[in-house]
């Protein structure tokens, strides 16, 4: 590359919107709604043998307005969904979630009353991990396709997508209301 | 340590059986003692009496459900309430009179004996007075049957649902009621992935 070949080998080029994505891909904030028997292998995925940290997702926040990456483990319940869409809504934007486990993905064996059939059915789901409960090992790919995602994500259209607002719009309204009070 | 022979161990187990097969009966006798001197204190009120595996027990008529319940605790000594719950038998087998079964569970902690004190209840007006002024741990278990059963206790002094979400409609653990519930898991706000995409 001819900048580096120019400048040596402690530079690299890039853009810095692929460094904020770099940035950002590898230092999620994982917010747990662990809920049953998945939370615990969650825990386990967390701790020193499988290590999380090797992904930089370890931070685990129990605060959703300082996450973003909502992992949904195990079942839940009528009484549980309107405390689940308050996290989701909580969590500030951009932010990504994973449905982790037979029952958040579909109900699992528990197809009663109480039980939600699916956790996608009332807010949106990015990655889904099957089994019961998934093995440490399937919960980190989860993470790492979740990485891939949030690496290729144009970060301000997906917040204009979900906001409703137009940011790029609304700059250059304001540009043009300067412009006009110029002359 | 020093291990016995095998033959000593067997002893030693055998006796210890021997011991606990003892003290089974002796409290099965206990239990037995007290149904009884429950049954004598009903008199021609008592329904029906029976011992499933050496279980005792005891089915009062409603309207002396309150009655009997205090005097098990206070001339008895059932000082603790185990449970209240109650079952719904639908009539089914045609030996029950009346839909509803409450189940009340006694234990007297001084004998170490337990008693089962049941009561047909009507399903058209599933109404009885609470045992909270008798053990103040029924409060709970009451909240659950009213909760699941939709049996009301009077004088309960906050008779709301307890595990169900408060505005729930219906009384699931009645067996008419659909297993996959009336829509009611379905029944939820949608939040939208983005705002173009809204169901609304
Ligand atoms: S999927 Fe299996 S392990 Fe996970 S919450 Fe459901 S029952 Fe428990």
């Amino acid at each position: 590359m001819g900048l580096e070949d120019w400048l040596g080998n402690d530079f690299i080029s890039t853009r810095v919107k692929d460094l904020l994505a770099w940035g950002r891909k590898n230092s999620l904030w994982p917010m747990p709604f662990g809920t049953a028997c998945c939370a615990i292998e969650l825990m386990a995925t967390m701790s020193s043998r499988y290590d999380m940290a090797r992904f930089g997702a370890e931070v685990v926040r129990f605060s959703p307005r300082q996450s973003d990456l909502l992992i949904v483990g195990g079942r839940v319940t009528l009484k549980m969904m309107p405390v689940l869409q308050r996290i989701w809504q909580q969590m500030p934007e951009p932010k990504w979630s994973i449905s982790m486990g037979a029952c958040a993905s579909c109900g699992g064996v528990f197809d009663t009353y109480t039980m939600i059939q699916g956790v996608d059915q009332f807010i949106p789901i990015d990655v889904y991990i099957p089994g019961c409960p998934p093995r440490p090992e399937n919960l980190i790919d989860a993470v790492r396709l979740i990485q891939e995602k949030v690496g290729k994500t144009e970060i301000q259209k997906l917040i204009d997508e979900r906001t409703g607002i137009d940011h790029l719009a609304r700059l250059e309204a304001m540009d043009r209301r300067k412009q006009e009070a110029n002359a | 340590m020093t291990s016995l022979p095998l033959a000593d161990m067997g002893k030693i187990y055998a006796e210890r059986r021997e011991r606990a097969a003892e003290s089974a009966a002796r409290r099965v006798e206990r239990e037995r003692r007290l149904a009884d001197a429950v049954c004598a204190w009903l008199g021609k009120d008592l329904v029906k009496r029976e011992a499933f595996r050496d279980q005792q027990v005891i089915y009062v008529p409603i309207e002396r459900a309150h009655e009997t319940l205090a005097h098990c605790k206070n001339a008895l000594g059932f000082d603790q309430l185990t449970d209240v719950t109650a079952y719904d038998t639908l009539k089914l087998e045609g030996e029950h009179p009346e839909r509803f079964v409450m189940v009340w569970i006694l234990t007297n902690l001084g004998q170490e004996a337990r008693l089962r004190v049941k009561a047909y209840l009507n399903e058209d007006d599933p109404v009885l007075p609470t045992a909270t002024d008798i053990w103040r741990g029924a409060d709970w278990p009451e909240r659950e049957v009213y909760d699941m059963y939709g049996i009301e206790f009077t004088g309960h002094y906050n008779l709301k649902r307890l595990l169900l979400p408060e505005g729930y409609v219906g009384h699931p653990l009645r067996k008419d009621y659909p297993l996959r519930g009336r829509g009611e898991r379905d029944n939820f706000p949608v939040i939208p992935r983005t705002k173009k995409a809204s169901y609304e």
